[in-house]
């Protein structure tokens, strides 16, 4: 027999401003099986909850339904104190009578006061069937994937190898450093950013509780947190890494010349190549796209068609410890993690996109990051900043901020938050380079919100006198050698032709190509520009929906080193927290089935958001459902779905959604 | 033997007076071409750029007009003008409105049927469509070409056809007669349109900058699609030359005389006398005449 | 009292805004003033109020400023502004809604000729149904008082056959039908808007 206690909650006057509370207590303690109702100012004050388990105690209560603020806010609160009292915590239901009641009626005391009544009439017809449920325990694996081997990628694996656990740190590219390591210097404090970056290269090389995977990608993730199993393609690198030295006689001999990926095509690099000079691992890989020996194989293997290639295999004569593996193929690799962290950070917007910009077309109209190689001592030029058309030293310099940020037009609305820094960082930098360089800034608004940075705008004015120009550009064409911007001058409401020398477009953040198949492996939310969703943009910025896997740096959003480093440490963190502990407890409302009536259709397993439901064969040779409950979340989309009716949801059974129902009308 | 291709077509007014070769080298090349164009033998005015700023109804109703010919018979209806393709293709959007529908029905004095699809096309598309029909007696070689679209293919971007700023139809029409299409800045830049009229000085300034940048990026000559854009371009520009002081000599086509050209077609039909800037001088340095 | 006319009291909501957005079917509010349009467009130069300013006086309600600049007939009409919008706002439309907003008002003087030039430009097919370039000209050129505008290039139009010395009809008269039909209706709704008042 069911002894139910009802226990509302005024929540100052949050409720009871627009709940006549009195009212809801006294129809309560007239619903069937219920033993006691009361009332409370706060119920999830220390009083309030004390009260409650008194209340189970005195009057023998068997089910408890608190009629309060929505179970997401105090569930877990109200579960501890019915527990504290003996309960099983599953005995509880919550009536939300405030953000589904009294927030939404403050107009109409009459009505909220009805509503309410039914709420919490609900709550009681759904309590007296539950039954008490138990939450189940997992073993943790406290071994850690970090998925992006760039600087928020770096600063997590570091940070989780430092706590004591193993960590995989995978990259695909041939090197890690990711674009911290394209940059030249980092604002606002100027600190060259190679200087600061390559030793934390070094420091994961070297770390033994790290493990680098270089040049290689996730193929596929199974299991739940604590239990990851992740297949990893190892990409051919056509060289035996357990032989190369890395003594580099090989990229200096190849004769093949493509443009540099690194360099942004402002320079070349060999086919055999490491990214850039203090590339790590410093061994080489080699582009089947353009190396020599490789298209001869292909020529041959397609029966001789075409001009003969040439025979090349200069890296192979001349490799001194014979590390070159022409059969080397792509391969797969196995492993378990408790936890993931995914940082695949950014790529810069293409600036192709805009025609009117020339699409690309114009050599002299670059994008900043091309600007940081043509800076950096190590760059393609050596640091000389000279156009590439010609050569020649720019003296005028016109900035375009907001490409590929801030554009509704061209499918990006957001502000890429790092632009605005970086090309006061260009401003500066340029005209330390060469005093004669003037700089015409186009933006829209100037946003400097970090830790010195309005600081280092000014010195775009103070020290390096460059003007800035409110106005985005319509059209950047050439005219003889110069680059004709046509700007406004908002302040001045004019329009505005500037010649410049050298335009630099402040292009924006984009998620990396392929973020959104990654996501989808890895069962976690992106949004429209395949950002990574976070758990809640304030209070969980580095957990996803999926427990066991975080996120953090620029793949969440643009983001500046400073925050990406916050991040990675953060998602660290978390990663420590879960592996503090040798199992993992488990929410016991789940999805269950039922296997005599379950028809193997299969439907829910297709259905499932969270790749919980697999199928296994009776022993009579039936196919039907099963449910993994550490993967599943009791959304009860597979309750729906299931066509003869073999799936429950525990806690949320369809007897007791009927029951819910049926008490309207009684 | 090749199908022949039936389309309904809209000449527009210049095509009487002004732009009398365009109209006159459209017919003779889609002729040659196998392509039927049907004209409407009481076709009236699309209303141009005056008809939408003196009242919305007239500007859809005019071009409308036109539309329910075409619908009539059944056929896609084609321009050879940049300014009236516009007007049409705005039109044929617009009716899908029930409101506007409506009332432009009643001004027309006809019922407008509902869900209408009006296909309407500009010569550019056609010639591309056919493009494997020329048959190429003078390939255009040698011949380096600026294609001019003016503003109206490319936008707004519900009727356009091809690239707001960087339109390709035409560049690769040229490429196919074996002309040179040259890569310039200003495809879709304005030529001034009907302000010769009200402000001759802001076509001055405008076409100028045009015949500019298509002289700097390396062109022989233009290649035009709309009759505003070509006297603005052809008949203005020794005017313009003398305003700004320097010789531009820069022979404007329409597209389907330079079609016709390379077809074979005698030149006296192309009437290329009725050009302005005499290309005679630039076609036999290239051998094409 | 002292005012002084410098000072901007904003106006946000007005029937002038409302007439424009309904025409475009967007909201002015969108516009965060940017600059793109002006700085595309080939005309600006010459505009007292370039366009970006007119959103902003749009925004701000400075209706007395919209009316009377002529920012709106100089608009070419070319649509780069639109196209090249980053917040995708028809801003050709908005110019195409203040020039309907002035019709049947009296033209302030930079505006006459523009006013005129559509005016005659309307009446050179109304009746024959096509338009007719030398008559137009010639029109514009007499009531405008710009006697020799063009006149460099009509004696080449006439050598060249390329100006028709009399207008082209068109079968029937359908123009003028349109034309009686349209005022028709044009009244009939005045009329109702007016009995809803």
């Amino acid at each position: 027999m069911a002894r139910v206690g009802v226990f509302i909650c005024h929540c100052g006057t949050n409720i009871s401003g627009a709940v006549d509370v009195a009212r809801v207590v006294e129809a309560a303690q007239k619903m069937p099986m219920v033993v006691i109702a009361s009332d409370n100012k706060y119920t999830c004050s220390e009083p309030g909850q004390a009260s409650i388990r008194q209340a189970i105690v005195s009057n023998k209560l068997n089910r408890v339904v608190i009629a309060a603020c929505s179970p997401r806010m105090h569930e877990p609160t109200f579960r501890k104190a019915v527990s504290a009292a003996g309960l099983n915590p599953y005995l509880l239901e919550i009536a939300n009578i405030r953000e589904q009641c009294s927030w939404v009626h403050s107009h109409d005391r009459e009505k909220a006061t009805a509503k309410a009544i039914e709420l919490v009439k609900m709550a009681v017809a759904k309590v007296i069937r539950h039954e008490p449920l138990y939450p189940r325990e997992v073993p943790v694996t406290k071994r850690a994937l970090v998925i992006g081997g760039g600087i928020t990628g770096i600063q997590a694996a570091l940070d989780i190898a430092n706590a004591g656990h193993e960590v995989v740190l995978l990259e695909q590219e041939p090197s890690i450093g990711g674009r911290m390591a394209q940059l030249d210097k980092t604002f606002p404090t100027l600190d060259c950013s190679a200087c600061i970056l390559t030793p934390k290269m070094v420091d994961v090389a070297n770390h033994p509780k790290i493990r680098l995977l270089t040049y290689a990608e996730i193929k596929e993730v199974r299991g739940f947190v604590g239990n990851f199993k992740v297949e990893i393609t190892q990409k051919a690198r056509k060289v035996d890494y357990s032989k190369c030295t890395g003594c580099g006689t090989c990229w200096q001999k190849c004769p093949e010349k493509t443009p540099s990926e690194f360099d942004l095509g402002l320079g070349k690099r060999p086919s055999i190549y490491i990214p850039f000079a203090q590339a790590v691992p410093t061994k080489p890989v080699i582009d089947t796209d353009s190396c020599r020996y490789i298209k001869y194989r292909q020529w041959l293997a397609a029966g001789e068609q075409g001009k003969k290639p040439p025979e090349c295999r200069i890296c192979e004569k001349i490799c001194p410890t014979g590390s070159i593996a022409w059969d080397q193929e792509p391969q797969t690799i196995t492993e378990e993690f408790g936890a993931i962290v995914v940082a695949t950070g950014f790529q810069v917007y293409d600036h192709r996109h805009y025609e009117e910009y020339g699409g690309g077309a114009y050599p002299d109209v670059i994008s900043g990051m091309q600007l940081e190689r043509l800076m950096n001592a190590s760059g393609p030029t050596g640091g000389e900043i000279v156009r590439p058309s010609d050569g020649t030293h720019p003296k005028t310099v016109a900035f375009v901020c907001c490409v590929g940020s801030r554009d509704q037009a061209k499918g990006r609305t957001y502000c890429s938050k790092v632009c605005c820094m970086y090309t006061a960082k260009h401003a500066i930098m340029l005209k330390e380079h060469d005093p004669d360089v003037q700089c015409y800034i186009f933006y829209i608004d100037v946003r400097t919100g970090g830790k010195d940075y309005e600081e280092f705008y000014l010195r775009t004015l103070d020290d390096a006198g460059a003007i800035y120009i409110k106005g985005r550009p319509s059209k950047i064409y050439r005219d003889g050698k110069k680059m004709i911007v046509l700007g406004e001058d908002a302040l001045m409401g004019r329009p505005i032709e500037l010649a410049a020398d050298l335009v630099v477009l402040a292009t924006g953040m984009e998620p990396r190509t392929g973020a959104d198949k990654l996501a989808q492996k890895l069962n976690i939310s992106y949004n429209t520009y395949h950002f990574l969703v976070e758990a809640h943009p304030k209070l969980r910025p580095v957990e996803t929906q999926t427990d066991g896997i975080f996120v953090a740096g620029a793949c969440v959003g643009p983001r500046d080193i400073p925050e990406s480093v916050a991040q990675g440490s953060a998602a660290a963190a978390k990663v420590a927290g879960l592996f503090s502990s040798d199992t993992l407890v488990t929410d016991p409302i789940t999805s269950v089935v039922n296997r005599e009536r379950c028809t193997g259709c299969l439907l829910c397993v297709a259905i499932c958001p969270y790749k919980a439901i697999d199928c296994e064969t009776t022993r009579d040779t039936r196919v039907v459902a099963v449910v993994n409950e550490s993967l599943c979340k009791g959304c009860g989309l597979c309750v729906g779905a299931c066509r003869p009716k073999a799936i429950d949801l525990r806690g949320f059974t369809s007897q007791q959604i009927l029951e819910e129902v049926n008490s309207l009308w009684s | 033997m090749i199908e022949t291709a039936r389309y309904a077509y809209y000449p527009g007014c210049c095509s009487k007076a002004s732009a009398k070769e365009y109209t006159a080298t459209t017919r003779l090349v889609c002729k040659a071409l196998g392509i039927e164009l049907e004209e409407s033998p009481d076709w009236i005015c699309c209303g141009a750029s005056s008809a939408h700023s003196i009242d919305r109804i007239l500007g859809i109703a005019l071009p409308a007009h036109e539309l329910l010919y075409a619908g009539r018979m059944k056929l896609d209806l084609v321009a050879s003008c940049a300014l009236c393709f516009s007007r049409l293709k705005i039109a044929a959007a617009e009716l899908k409105d029930d409101d506007v529908r409506k009332r432009v029905g009643e001004v027309l004095g006809q019922e407008i049927p509902g869900n209408p699809d009006y296909r309407v096309m500009h010569i550019l598309q056609v010639l591309e469509k056919h493009l494997d029909r020329i048959h190429l007696e003078k390939p255009l070689k040698g011949l380096s070409v600026a294609c001019y679209y003016g503003c109206l293919l490319g936008r707004p971007k519900e009727v356009a056809f091809d690239d707001a700023e960087n339109p390709q139809v035409m560049d690769r029409v040229v490429a196919a007669l074996g002309g040179e299409p040259v890569e310039w800045g200003f495809k879709a830049e304005c030529c001034g349109g009907s302000h010769v009229f009200t402000r001759p000085d802001i076509v001055s300034k405008l076409s100028h900058r045009l015949l500019y940048q298509a002289k700097q990026a390396g062109a022989d000559c233009l290649a035009v699609v709309c009759p505003v854009c070509h006297s603005n371009l052809d008949a203005m520009q020794k005017s313009i030359g003398k305003e700004y002081k320097e010789e531009v000599d820069l022979p404007a086509f329409y597209i389907t005389q330079l079609v016709g050209l390379a077809a074979g077609l005698p030149p006296r039909k192309l009437m290329f006398e009725k050009l302005f800037v005499d290309p005679m001088r630039l076609l036999r340095a290239k051998g094409l005449a | 009292m002292i005012s002084a006319q410098n000072t901007i009291r904003p106006r946000p909501h007005t029937t002038y805004r409302s007439f424009v957005e309904a025409h475009i079917r967007q909201s002015i509010a969108q516009c965060y003033q940017c600059g793109k349009c002006t700085a595309g467009c080939p005309v600006a130069y010459t505009m007292e109020l370039t366009p970006r300013r007119v959103i902003r006086a749009l925004q701000l309600g400075l209706e007395n400023e919209l009316e009377n600049s002529s920012t709106m007939w100089i608009c070419l009409s070319c649509l780069t502004c639109s196209a090249r919008c980053p917040r995708e706002i028809n801003i050709a439309g908005v110019m195409e809604a203040l020039r309907l907003a002035t019709i049947g008002k009296k033209p302030t003087p930079d505006q006459k000729k523009f006013r005129l030039f559509h005016d005659l430009f309307i009446m050179s097919f109304q009746f024959s149904g096509r338009a007719y370039e030398l008559g137009l000209g010639m029109a514009y050129n007499v009531m405008s008082g710009q006697f020799l505008n063009m006149a460099s290039i009509i004696p080449g139009m006439l050598r060249r056959g390329k100006l028709a010395f009399l207008p082209h009809k068109s079968r029937g008269s359908e123009t003028q039908h349109i034309f009686q039909r349209l005022e028709g209706q044009n009244k009939a709704m005045n009329q109702a808007e007016a009995g809803t008042k």
